[in-house]
């Protein structure tokens, strides 16, 4: 018999029972809840009667409407203000642990939960927003769900799912300088396309991806579910350990002992069968660069835009000539030359402190170009916000000439006051370059923090790699 | 949740592919804390000219006359005719919420997006997976003919033609069941109350640490 995926020992492990109609009932261990998905699970938690099973088994903290700016005059949409207090208000009758907007915590769950160490290797975790695949990073099935799934976690701590297949893609090999893991993400989903792991969970394994820190790992499980998979996963090793121990969340004493005699199996075996095996070589990836409307289209910052002509199927070839249009690009047009209007560095995809170091790095002693209209630092919790001001990497990023704000979702999906105007082009660090994703009619190419603050400096898209770059003193993490 | 077991309906022809769900309720919307409402907002950006925001008057907005959902053949349409991998991006139940609104019963395409596939069946919509091919054909028979309409049988699990030919399809017995019967998901889990409490105990042997915040 084949040995077990990573997959397959967290599944078993939190298999409740497996019922005759070939579904599974699924053990969550924690969960993380924010203001936009949980007020009607909250909701009907309360219609129907029902009590929470196991409160402490959640945490929860507003992400996607707090303000960037200044917070001392709370949030100035009503609409929004009313759902961020609706948070608070059920985090406070049921006894939710949460962190206010105001609390030096507060942040973007998917950076939350690893920083304070209650992402742990080996759990089940889901939320009510997709990018919860980002929690894989440390072996944790981790996954998100819609709203009804959260009251049903909130209500029975489980949940009934079918067992996905197992993929892999392994990268091996070494990253070329200036080449990051979400170059590595990007490439794998222009490989695969945003449909290619739609079933799947998918582990990044290779030894370009065991090279990675904790936040590069995070950067690429987040996007697993840009190519379809609500699951992304790698293996644990010491990086892992390393990076969980000590976090206020993290198992003390003879529990820390156990809990990591217990995670040192949370590995494929070498045997294990994969349903579908994709292989990249570290050495070929090149920057990337989305030039379109699904992360899928994205070319090395070498290349040109696509040419609708040259595609075979005529889906496919619409899609391209549909992205175009809503772009306004050219086929055949180089990828660094299109302008730039705004610039945004942050998201629960690259909002971490090494994304921030790497951004700093080019930012250095250069400015943002007067033809880019606002260039943007969102760190992505209060205490990334307050590491980088310990390195000094706030002062860098204002003296070229960006704005340093606080903590949140913010232009990653435009629910708050931060968005695009109608026909700019946006260097984002974020995960979605969907029509009017970053505000109506704005057209967002996704990047990496370094060909972001590149671009800002530029005005249009530039090769990160050709740049002489300022070490940044932020000491390891 | 409404059962679904038998409904006819006309069929709307949504003609691209990656439909994600910005696309089906943009973010603005998103900060309501109702479930219901959704409808009037249900692809947004394409259905209107103008920018949408929360509390406006939507049958006072210019409409895209070129999108499909406001060509007056297709008013009233309960069933949606997609290409490949609908509903993918955010995991935001918000997007079954508006088909629901709208009208939509069903939704058929070659692939659909995992988390929003299984949104649907918690909301009472049928996401019916066909083979390219037999959306390719769905989709000119019903852009040839105006007021074509399907008949979606889900105990059968059958998509009839107007011409009567019969096309089957496959869906999970669990979900199928489900559905059939309007069932409360949370009620049929909480059945299992003493597996759930057997596993729980047991896993706090085996990781005390999850249990001891």
């Amino acid at each position: 018999m084949a040995g077990k995926t990573l997959f397959d020992k967290l599944w078993d492990d939190h298999l409740v029972a497996q019922n005759d109609d070939g579904s599974a009932l699924i053990y969550i261990d924690r969960q993380l809840l924010h203001e936009v998905t949980s007020p009607q699970a909250f909701e009907g938690l309360k219609l129907a009667g029902r009590k929470p099973r196991r409160i402490e088994a959640n945490l929860a903290t507003p992400d996607h409407n707090v303000p960037t700016t200044d917070r001392t005059k709370g949030i100035e949409d009503p609409i929004s203000r009313i759902q961020v207090q609706t948070l608070d208000d059920n985090c406070d009758e049921y006894g939710v642990t949460e962190f206010k907007m105001d609390d030096v915590r507060q942040g973007i769950v998917h950076v939350i939960g690893p920083e304070q160490g209650y992402t742990l290797p080996g759990l089940t975790m889901v939320c009510g927003d997709s990018h919860t695949a980002t929690h894989g990073a440390f072996a944790a099935m981790a996954f998100g769900v819609g709203t009804s799934e959260v009251e049903h976690v909130l209500a029975t701590q489980c949940l009934r799912q079918k067992k996905m297949k197992n993929m892999l893609v392994k990268v091996d090999g070494k990253l070329g300088v200036g080449v990051t893991a979400k170059d590595i993400v990007l490439a794998v989903i222009g490989e695969i396309g945003t449909a290619g792991g739609n079933g799947h969970a998918i582990e990044f394994a290779g030894s370009a991806i065991e090279d990675l820190s904790m936040e590069g790992r995070m950067t690429i499980c987040n996007m697993a579910i840009e190519a379809g998979a609500r699951i992304g996963l790698v293996a644990v090793d010491d990086k892992t350990i390393e990076y969980v121990k000590g976090r206020p969340f993290a198992p003390k004493g003879e529990h820390w002992d156990m809990a990591v005699k217990a995670w040192q199996d949370l590995k494929s075996d070498a045997d294990a069968h994969f349903d579908k095996v994709v292989e990249l070589k570290a050495e070929d990836i090149i920057p990337q660069v989305t030039w379109g409307t699904s992360p899928e289209m994205v070319k090395p910052v070498t290349g040109m835009i696509p040419n609708p002509a040259n595609e075979a199927s005529p889906v496919k070839k619409e899609g391209i000539e549909r992205a175009l249009k809503y772009m306004d690009l050219k086929a055949d047009t180089p990828i660094t030359q299109i302008p730039v209007d705004k610039v945004f560095i942050g998201s629960c995809t690259n909002s971490r402190i090494e994304d921030l170091r790497e951004a700093a790095a080019v930012a250095k002693g250069r400015k943002v170009a007067a033809s880019v209209k606002l260039a943007m630092v969102v760190p992505g919790s209060g205490l990334v916000k307050e590491q980088a001001e310990a390195e000094g990497l706030d002062k860098i990023f204002t003296e070229a000439g960006f704005q340093w704000r606080e903590p949140g979702c913010s232009m990653c999906l435009a629910m708050n006051a931060d968005r695009l105007e109608p026909g700019e082009h946006c260097a984002s660090t974020s995960n979605r370059n969907f029509e009017g994703r970053q505000g109506q009619g704005g057209r967002t190419h996704l990047v990496s923090p370094g060909m972001a603050a590149a671009a800002a400096v530029f005005g249009h898209f530039t090769d990160v790699r050709e740049l002489e770059l300022q070490p940044i003193t932020g000491g390891a993490n | 949740m409404e059962a679904f077991t038998q409904h006819t309906g006309l069929t709307v022809p949504l003609d691209r592919a990656n439909v994600d769900t910005d696309a089906i309720i943009p973010k603005q919307f998103l900060k309501s804390i109702k479930r219901s409402g959704f409808g009037p907002n249900l692809f947004d950006e394409w259905r209107y000219l103008d920018h949408g925001e929360p509390g406006m008057d939507n049958s006072q907005r210019p409409i895209n006359p070129d999108f499909v959902l406001n060509f007056p053949r297709y008013k009233g349409g309960s069933i949606l005719l997609a290409r490949e991998n609908f509903g993918c991006g955010s995991s935001r139940e918000h997007a079954p919420w508006a088909l629901e609104d709208y009208g939509f019963k069903a939704v058929i395409a070659p692939s659909f997006a995992d988390i929003f596939f299984n949104n649907c069946f918690k909301n009472g919509i049928l996401p019916i997976v066909l083979d390219h091919d037999t959306v390719d054909l769905l989709f000119k028979e019903s852009e040839a003919n105006e007021g074509y309409k399907l008949d979606i049988n889900l105990e059968q699990q059958t998509v009839t033609r107007p011409n009567g030919e019969v096309i089957k399809f496959e869906v999970e017995q669990d979900r199928k069941h489900s559905l059939l019967n309007g069932l409360d998901d949370i009620g049929i889990t909480l059945q299992q109350e003493a597996a759930i409490t057997e596993y729980e105990n047991e896993r706090k042997k085996r990781a005390p640490w999850l249990f001891n915040r």
